[in-house]
């Protein structure tokens, strides 16, 4: 039974005023400003993004710190970074976000271990700074191949007044120069992880860029240097991506942040375009390249065969013919392979219809992978998504989309049972309680264990795994038991 | 025993509260009272002229090189001084680094955990100058002091001072009952400094508890590191601090939930005094160039 526009649109805006019926008067109104159906003539999706969440609903939002050390700084794999205050944040981070890399663990390449202060009643009350000090001497006897460190600041770092900065001006002074970087990425700051990814870049700024400036004086250049940004190398993701560009004739000189190193970002000034995947986490210093050396920058997606093809074109637009040609070729020659698998699975998969919610750019830039597949996205939102966030989103959405930013667990709950979708994309904490609502789920923060998504072997791999949790017999199996009778 | 007495004594920076707490409490235990001091500022000094020494290891001190406060015993940071008054000082870090006031709270937690108030009639808190934050108004939370007493002269700013502690206490009056015991005047002679010092007291709520004339002998005193009533037994001074620490005695329960006022209300009380004189609202910022002019 399917409904028409209207029908739809009906539908869910009294999903909307059903969901904010149960809460007391001043929530309901605070969270119906976040939630919206989709006019398709509009340049927004309506809602508003990037507030505080109400208190007392169960957001699925993370922190300044999560947006600094676990996103942006994390993966950058050849520095130490210390997680500075009590123990918890660092141990319950720990081993990052799949973001693969090249290295030998613990010798030249740091990324899954966990570094903390470990603050004590004693370092809150004395302050941590000598603590801190010692820690980069034993991190320089430890781990002597480490190029760097940077300090990644826990909430009570803020509330203690620490001066970070002069500990690790101090400890490069003392270290010929070693990049040590302090980041105030104090949890309680901000509405979400969004501003520690701000800060994160910021620090990049001021203590990558603004005091290593001289650090790259062999660097050679040529006409065709890009550098990656934004992608994370979640399951491989800037391996499956950065092959592509380097068919088309492209040379990749910096990788921002999965399987990147400190050389990668003070290298990236020389680079003569910066693509730029993940927008909302990196867009600051892709701006602050563009005003300084005068790099331009340009938006892409890397999910889907349509998306992808869109994308290498737009990339290859800053180029020359011999890269525009470039891109073309990479076009052919992956359309048999992406024929095949959607040959093989649009079939399958052919009308389902998707719900999503995750961070960053999913929200918006896998809907083109799901489309590839003939899947409809029907509804979507952001965990700390800004207003530019939104305004991208409808180049993706359709008339009618279901818009819910900031969602709370129970307003996820009840527009999944209400819509019926026959895929949930979204993080571990929702996967379960879908999954046992009888909901095929799959995990969009991390791959499911799965990927790469991204590029042309990402999508083979994307359009299985779907397939595999739709179309999964285990769904056939469940009968509630109230339900035996029937 | 009719159950442990809890007071404390606040007031603004510089007031002369170690020195009236520590000749009071000294009078205390000549009426026979066993008394222990709980020093609650990092510079430590609330005990010195009971214990004659510069400063004691503090609690926060002994538990930083000791690795943390629990592996401390409360021997290791209790002192006996004057007339057995036991003295622990709760310390803290140098000046700007670290937390004070999670200092003052760890401390008074390991000091319960350990017994350190078995056997007292009176613990006694001494804290620095002003409730800043949290940690610093743990005295006056649950289950600790019943009655503060808030040691002030008739300058403006520590009247103010006095208002702005007085403010703290109301917040926890009513979720932990502690109570206003009064205030104390420390003379400093400025002018009609008694009538100021208790209309204060008056508007809130409380009472001028005692007028602690200024006498050099304290100083000597001082200089010796003793209490005037150690130093000076029979001096005039020494019966002002016995005469204090009777009214203390016998103010239990008579503490009250303070009305702290504006700054308005505390100017006009300056007024009414004729300290301060009606303010010419057409002089204030300019320059005296400026008035010179007009």
């Amino acid at each position: 039974m399917d409904l028409t526009l209207d029908e739809v649109k009906a539908r869910n805006a009294e999903v909307i005023s059903e969901a904010l019926s149960v809460y007391p008067e001043k929530t309901a109104k605070k969270r119906a400003k976040h939630l919206n159906v989709y006019e398709g003539d509009k340049p927004d999706c309506g809602v508003k993004s990037n507030i505080k969440s109400v208190p007392g609903v169960m957001t699925i939002r993370g922190c300044a710190y999560a947006g600094s050390k676990g996103v942006v700084w994390g993966p950058i794999k050849d520095m130490v970074h210390i997680s500075h205050g009590p123990v918890g944040c660092g141990q319950y981070s720990w081993a990052a976000r799949r973001n693969y890399y090249i290295g030998v663990t613990g010798v030249d390449t740091f990324v899954t271990m966990q570094f903390t202060s470990d603050f004590q009643e004693k370092d809150i009350v004395f302050g941590g700074d000598k603590k801190l000090d010692k820690i980069v001497d034993e991190i320089q006897r430890l781990f002597p191949l480490n190029h760097g460190i940077t300090i990644q600041s826990e909430c009570p770092i803020g509330l203690i007044g620490d001066d970070i900065e002069a500990v690790a001006k101090k400890k490069s002074k003392e270290y010929d120069g070693k990049t040590i970087v302090p980041v105030r990425c104090e949890g309680f700051r901000g509405v979400s992880q969004s501003l520690g990814h701000h800060i994160a870049n910021d620090a990049v700024r001021d203590w990558v860029f603004e005091k290593g400036s001289d650090k790259a004086p062999l660097f050679e250049s040529t006409p065709y240097d890009v550098a990656i940004i934004g992608d994370y190398n979640i399951g491989g993701d800037a391996w499956s991506s950065r092959i592509l560009l380097e068919e088309m004739g492209l040379r990749v000189i910096a990788q921002w942040s999965g399987d990147g190193s400190l050389a990668e970002l003070e290298n990236t000034p020389k680079a003569k375009l910066n693509i730029l995947h993940c927008y909302r986490s990196m867009n600051y210093i892709s701006r602050y390249m563009e005003e300084k050396f005068g790099i331009p920058w340009v938006e892409y997606n890397f999910f889907g065969p349509s998306k992808v093809a869109e994308s290498l074109r737009a990339i290859a637009s800053h180029f020359d013919d011999r890269i525009k040609e470039g891109a073309e070729r990479v076009i052919a020659k992956y359309k048999p392979l992406m024929d095949a698998v959607i040959a093989k699975y649009r079939p399958r998969l052919e009308g389902k219809k998707v719900m999503l919610y995750v961070g960053g750019l999913r929200p918006r830039h896998v809907i083109g992978a799901y489309e590839d597949l003939g899947m409809e996205v029907i509804g979507t939102g952001y965990e700390f998504g800004h207003n530019d966030d939104y305004q991208r989103t409808t180049h993706y959405v359709k008339d009618g989309t279901l818009i819910y930013d900031d969602v709370t667990g129970y307003e996820f709950e009840r527009f999944v049972d209400r819509l019926q979708p026959d895929l949930v994309g979204s993080g571990i904490k929702e996967k379960y309680v879908f999954q046992k609502m009888g909901v095929p789920f799959r995990q969009m923060h991390s791959w499911d264990y799965s990927g790469p998504y991204h590029g042309y072997d990402g999508f083979a791999i994307f359009a299985r795994d779907m397939d595999m949790a739709i179309n999964n017999p285990v769904w056939g199996l469940t009968k509630a038991p109230w339900n035996a009778g029937q | 025993m009719t159950g442990l007495r809890q007071i404390a004594f606040y007031g603004k920076g510089g007031i002369g509260k170690s020195t009236t707490s520590q000749n009071t409490l000294a009078a205390l235990a000549e009426m026979g009272q066993k008394i222990l001091i709980v020093g609650c500022d990092p510079k430590a000094d609330s005990t010195r002229l009971i214990l004659h020494a510069k400063a004691q290891d503090t609690i926060l001190s002994l538990a930083a090189s000791a690795g943390s406060v629990e592996d401390l015993e409360l021997e290791d940071v209790m002192k006996m001084g004057y007339r057995d008054i036991r003295c622990v000082e709760s310390g803290g870090p140098e000046p700007g680094v670290g937390c004070a006031g999670r200092g003052v709270i760890t401390s008074i937690n390991f000091l319960e955990e350990e017994g350190a108030y078995d056997g007292a009639d009176y613990v006694s808190y001494d804290v620095l100058g002003d409730v800043v934050c949290g940690g610093f108004a743990m005295p006056i939370r649950e289950n600790k002091a019943q009655e503060i007493y808030i040691v002030m002269s008739g300058e403006m700013m520590a009247m103010y001072a006095a208002n702005n502690i007085s403010k703290g206490i109301l917040k926890y009056a009513n979720s932990g009952g502690v109570r206003l015991g009064g205030l104390v005047c420390n003379e400093r002679q400025t002018d009609k400094e008694y009538e100021l010092a208790e209309s204060l007291a008056k508007k809130l709520n409380s009472q001028l508890i005692h007028f602690v004339p200024r006498d050099n002998v304290v100083q000597h005193a001082e200089l010796r590191r003793m209490t005037v009533l150690e130093y000076a037994p029979d001096s005039k001074q020494a019966d002002e601090y016995r005469t204090l620490a009777r009214k203390i005695h016998e103010n239990v329960g008579k503490g009250t939930i303070p009305t702290p006022i504006t700054m308005d209300e505390l100017e006009d009380l300056l007024m009414e005094h004729g300290i301060m004189k009606q303010v010419d609202e057409s002089i204030v910022g300019k320059t005296a160039a400026e008035c010179a002019v007009a």
